[in-house]
């Protein structure tokens, strides 16, 4: 086996997309630009026109012909990828059911960014979360590198015949999708070719053998097809796991389903997600140095939802703060990853406290004293016995 | 070197974000760990824009906008000065493009908790690319007076990002700026 050669470049997370898309040698891009998503699809352009990806880019008319586009390719036998954010994730809504329902491995990248109106480019969770039952699996970022080797491991979760579901790939809008940072790209992408190699594992269209696609499923059958989808996610839990492993042991990098950091003999721990992440570690970092006994919690792997590694890790623990950067109008818990982590957690004999804190909407600054005032203040209510069950919007203007 | 944040101000087609990107793609190949990123919004010609970039030895995480900046890169001297010394650390640099002198400029300021360097920026840009697009030029005063990369490795960036012809122009940009930055005692 070709030993790997690694290039340090400067690249944001949108450049790092489109390098792992062109390192897994895909077919079809077919995608419609939208900021913060734009770049990866302009750098992916830019590698087709000098000869370096030998793919196919489809320029549709808008994100719903995208998906439309990459959904034709896949069921053919195409190895696809597609990229958007906010309103465009949302005009593809229709289509992200009937790539999941098709079984289809496509991958897609978000930028993630908040959602329109009032009409905002900056970045929050809002449009990633309203994909949470589409049935794609999800995977989000904290660094440009993590989302080169996601984007990587992604094609290898999807194309699993034992999976066969499409990929999501979340990273901050702006914040990671504009911010240059180190990155590890293969010099010889042969060697991620061989980790991703090309294998007819899903069902596809062929005029020689033909098969339909998609066909009306009355009453008596629909629920069964859909229960597949279910297995499929259970199944895709454990290959997202080996995946990983393997890349770690094949490139020395991997990252698990969550990410712990200096959680050992924390009484309290941050659970977040994203970019946000890099925050509240060095925030945890400033809060050990003054005593603070507080450890951070990063969910990778949003769906499948990693809850075995989250019992395991909250076990013992006196509060879990969860950050979340969306909404969930209308509920009491309206940080959608607090939601779940509780609902997650109602089973378990000895459980922690949970404060759900929304932050970051529409990009609001987060910064480490953010971080650490809010852990006082969940150190306060945890103290006086009185943690809300009821979500904090940190920073409003109320 | 710990780490050291550097705010850029300039205005939209002055080149501040393409400037914070070149020293952090150097500091990069020189090993080191950078991020660079635009303040996101406002981008219209003429508009005023930061960029910044932080540069450190050890890995960064955080993601918090930098607010307390060790350095201030001022592209354009016609901004509020309110603007570009908000935040600015008490022993940190403001490196300024103007034809005053440093003694002017500590005047004029109000400040004299900070360093200041001056580089008449828009001269040399003249004279070198024939345009005032000064980022190049303000990249050589910085890395001469805060040493968070090496002017070598600042001239392989460009040499890689520009082409041919161009990429000499702001390599000369680049050294005269170096050689003429003027910085206090």
């Amino acid at each position: 086996m070709q030993e790997v050669k690694w290039r340090r470049l400067p690249l944001n997370s949108n450049y790092a997309v489109a390098y792992a898309v062109k390192d897994c040698d895909v077919d079809v891009i077919a995608a419609y630009p939208i900021t913060p998503q734009t770049t990866v699809v302009e750098k992916l352009s830019e590698f087709i026109a000098n000869g370096e990806l030998d793919a196919e880019m489809i320029h549709v008319e808008s994100e719903h012909s995208a998906l439309s586009a990459a959904i034709g390719a896949a069921a053919v036998g195409a190895r696809t990828f597609t990229a958007t954010a906010a309103q465009g994730l949302e005009l593809m809504h229709e289509m992200l059911h009937i790539a999941s329902g098709l079984r289809l491995p496509i991958v897609m990248t978000i930028a993630t960014r908040a959602l329109s109106a009032p009409i905002s480019i900056w970045c929050d969770y809002s449009d990633l979360m309203n994909t949470r039952d589409a049935s794609w699996i999800t995977l989000i970022a904290s660094s440009a590198q993590e989302v080169y080797d996601s984007v990587i491991q992604a094609y290898r979760i999807a194309e699993d015949p034992r999976v066969l579901l499409p990929v999501m790939v979340a990273y901050d809008g702006f914040i990671m999708s504009h911010t240059y940072e180190p990155v590890y790209v293969a010099e010889n992408p042969e060697v991620i070719r061989e980790f991703v190699p090309r294998r007819k594992t899903w069902l596809t269209l062929d005029p020689d053998k033909p098969i339909t696609l998609g066909p009306i499923a009355n009453p008596d059958w629909y629920y069964e097809i859909k229960y597949q989808q279910v297995v499929a996610m259970e199944e895709a839990y454990k290959v997202i796991k080996e995946v990983d492993e393997e890349f770690g042991r094949r490139f020395g990098r991997s990252y698990g389903v969550i990410e712990k950091y200096r959680i050992e003999d924390a009484d309290i721990v941050l659970l977040t997600y994203g970019g946000l992440f890099g925050t509240v570690r060095e925030a945890i970092d400033a809060m050990r140095k003054r005593g603070i006994n507080v450890g951070g919690l990063r969910l990778r792997l949003w769906r499948p939802f990693p809850a075995e590694e989250i019992i395991e890790s909250v076990k013992g623990k006196k509060l879990v703060i969860v950050l979340d950067r969306a909404i969930s109008y209308g509920a009491r818990i309206a940080g959608p990853v607090a939601l779940e982590l509780m609902s997650t957690m109602y089973r378990m004999s000895e459980k922690p406290e949970v404060l759900s804190v929304v932050v970051g909407i529409g990009q609001r600054t987060v910064t480490e004293e953010d971080i650490a005032e809010i852990t006082a203040l969940g150190m306060k209510y945890l103290e006086e016995k009185r943690v809300p069950n009821q979500t904090i919007y940190w920073g409003v203007r109320a | 070197m710990s780490r050291i944040e550097i705010r850029w101000h300039g205005r939209g087609g002055q080149g501040a974000v393409t400037a914070a990107v070149i020293v952090a793609e150097a500091a990069i190949a020189e090993g080191k760990y950078a991020q660079a990123y635009p303040e996101f919004g406002a981008e219209r010609r003429g508009a005023p824009v930061r960029a910044y970039t932080r540069v450190d030895t050890n890995p960064i995480y955080t993601r918090a906008p930098i607010r307390n900046p060790d350095v201030v890169v001022v592209l354009d001297p016609s901004l509020p000065k309110e603007l570009y010394l908000e935040g600015l650390k008490s022993g940190g640099y403001l490196i300024i493009n103007t034809k005053k002198s440093v003694k002017e400029v500590y005047e004029s300021i109000g400040r004299s908790d900070i360093r200041v360097a001056v580089v008449d920026a828009t001269r040399i840009a003249l004279e070198t690319l024939g345009v005032p697009i000064v980022n190049t030029a303000m990249v050589g005063a910085l890395v001469r007076v805060v040493p968070i990369a090496r002017i070598e490795t600042i001239e392989e960036v460009i040499r890689a990002s520009f082409s041919g012809r161009l990429a000499e122009a702001n390599i000369s940009a680049v050294r005269r700026a170096y050689e003429e930055v003027k910085v206090s005692t």
